[in-house]
């Protein structure tokens, strides 16, 4: 049925026909709709199951089960900062109502611009920004104004991504660039501890207890006010809306992991840098954050969530198999380093990812580097003992 | 008079946008409008008249000392620039702290008297720092511009967006705290050599 509408259309979309300047546009919708028809013409190619869209999906499901407990966590908060009684369904459904204007907004924000620039470029618009428009969302506070949701979502699109050539060209993570703008643009929204809880930010809600995220607490000295280990463990403490529980993201680390879409060497070498950083600074402790247990580093903030789903990122992390190591070891080990020394920035886990974004490319380099030098000596020696 | 020369540096070959120089303090001074206005028209005030003077000594200056000549000329005029700014503008040269000093590192300077004003007569010269200058000038302008009203919510420090609109006030709105920092003039720098490349089609 819709194959037959979109066939019986198409004409009128061609290069050149009435519609032709929405080429891009229509080809996407139609390869949305349905397995592109096309094969490659040219070329050695790869032959795998899995292409960017299958890829892309993966990664939405693997994020469902944050999204699903996020949506809880928010009116979870609600219920408990306020004492009002409320079910589960209706915490969810909550939660659910708060969480998803910011999901539009992101998507509509995103693929507008999306559409525009591969219709500009005369490219075809690819799938790209499915998970970006999801993670963003995810790492935002509840109470964030829609309008700088969309502004920072067009900051991180266009000058995060489009202007590198677009999807797969980026140095940096677009969702974590969109979290970065709205950090540094608009720090009260997005720090502090009125942001975190549904209901908070309205004038008439002075009086009710704090809501601050365990990392703040912590940063402001508050250490022996920590959550337990347990609600750590599985959320129930505010924060941002997909990041709380770090049993949510291990469901999707393990779908992740299972498929193959994401490096369990990324994930596993960013909790060896941040224990091993942790440890080290028990050591030398000389304030109560440094002698803090490292695990608990594991489950606050978004570490968890930004080891799985961000630091993964195949586009800007390290590309080769060493690097990937040292890649995931330096994110721990900043992330530690940035929020336990610097109480500017609780959260260390978005600016360790963005500097080390960075630095990838160097580390493979180097790592290229390294096994040419290894197999030019191993090759060498062979050839001595040749000629001997 | 030749007035390519005093509109092509403002447009199509602009020291800042086209040939990337002076881009330092196009970075620091662009917080507010008048500072950078200011910064804009002394930068101005020493090319065109350094120019005009290593001009007028271009054929007695030996080769092998003439850039040890032209600091000498420059520095006269940042220091001039930097008195007359101390005397009648305290408060502006107080928030252009080092940077009038730091004129006489401008790479636009250097540029055009190397480039320019060695090899050409005294008036052509002038022009020609003059226009330099200016299309520096307009740069920081459209920099600042930006940044002022989006990171301050102000223009020439007067309040341009309502106040109800902040959040403070019941309203929507917050200044942009990214704006006032230092990578977003980069960034609006690059929207600017962005747009302007693909009206101009320079490549």
């Amino acid at each position: 049925m819709l194959r037959k509408i979109i066939d019986k259309i198409k004409p009128s979309f061609e290069r050149g026909a009435r519609f032709g300047f929405l080429h891009s546009t229509f080809e996407a919708f139609e390869s949305f709709a349905f397995v592109p028809n096309k094969t490659t013409q040219s070329g050695a190619h790869i032959r795998d199951c899995n292409d960017l869209k299958r890829v892309m999906t993966v990664v939405i499901i693997a994020l469902m089960p944050a999204l699903f407990f996020g949506c809880w966590n928010i009116g979870y908060q609600h219920a408990h900062t306020f004492g009002v009684e409320m079910t589960f369904g209706a915490m969810w459904l909550y939660g659910f109502l708060r969480v998803l204007p910011v999901i539009i907004v992101s998507y509509a924000v995103g693929l507008g611009i999306e559409f525009t620039a591969a219709q500009l470029r005369g490219h075809e618009v690819n799938e790209g920004f499915l998970v970006t428009g999801m993670l963003i969302p995810l790492v935002m506070p509840v109470g964030v104004p829609l309008w700088m949701v969309g502004l920072a979502t067009a900051f991180a699109v266009i000058i995060g991504k489009e202007i590198f050539g677009g999807t797969g060209m980026n140095i940096f993570n677009p969702a974590l660039l969109a979290r970065a703008f709205i950090f540094f643009s608009y720090p009260s929204q997005i720090s502090g501890d009125r942001v975190w809880v549904a209901g908070l930010q309205s004038p008439s809600a002075v009086d009710v207890t704090t809501g601050a995220t365990p990392l703040a607490e912590v940063a402001t000295g508050g250490i022996d006010r920590l959550p337990s280990v347990a609600d750590l463990f599985f959320g129930f403490i505010p924060g941002s809306i997909g990041e709380t529980s770090t049993l949510a993201v291990l469901i999707g680390a393990v779908i992740l992991i299972y498929t193959g879409v994401a490096s369990w060497k990324i994930m596993f070498s960013c909790v060896v840098g941040l224990i091993a950083t942790g440890v080290l600074l028990n050591l030398v402790a000389v304030n109560p954050y440094m002698a803090m247990p490292p695990y608990y580093h594991l489950l606050m903030g978004g570490f968890a969530f930004g080891a799985v789903f961000m630091a993964t990122d195949p586009v800007t992390a390290a590309q080769t198999e060493v690097g990937k190591w040292l890649y995931g070891f330096l994110i721990g080990a900043l992330t530690v380093l940035i929020r336990v020394f610097n109480e500017g920035y609780p959260e260390g886990m978005m600016l360790a990812i963005l500097l080390m974004n960075a630095f990838a490319p160097l580390i493979d380099h180097y790592a290229v580097a390294l096994h040419i030098r290894r197999r030019l000596q191993r090759s060498a020696v062979l050839h001595k003992n040749e000629l001997l | 008079m030749n007035w390519k020369l005093l509109t092509d540096p403002i447009g199509k070959s602009n020291p800042v946008t086209v040939l990337i120089l002076g881009i330092c303090s196009a970075l620091a001074v662009t917080v507010k409008l008048e500072p950078a206005l200011v910064m804009g028209l002394a930068v101005a005030v020493v090319t065109a008249c350094s120019s005009c003077i290593l001009s007028l000594l271009r054929n007695t200056i030996p080769p092998r000392i003439r850039i040890i000549v032209q600091l000498v000329v420059v520095a006269t005029f940042v220091i001039l620039v930097d008195q007359l700014l101390r005397a009648f503008a305290y408060d502006i040269s107080k928030q252009l702290s080092v940077f009038v000093g730091l004129i006489i590192t401008n790479c636009i300077i250097m540029g055009r008297i190397e480039a320019f004003a060695l090899g050409n007569r005294p008036w052509p010269s002038f022009i020609d720092g003059l226009g330099n200058g200016l299309g520096y000038g307009m740069i920081l302008v459209i920099v600042a511009f930006v940044r002022e009203l989006f990171g301050s919510g102000t223009l020439f420090g007067y309040q341009i967006i309502p106040e109800s609109w902040y959040i403070a006030n019941g309203g929507f709105y917050a200044d942009n705290g990214l704006m006032i920092l230092p990578p977003m003039a980069l960034i609006v720098v690059g929207l600017i050599i962005w747009i302007q490349r693909s009206i101009m089609r320079i490549n």
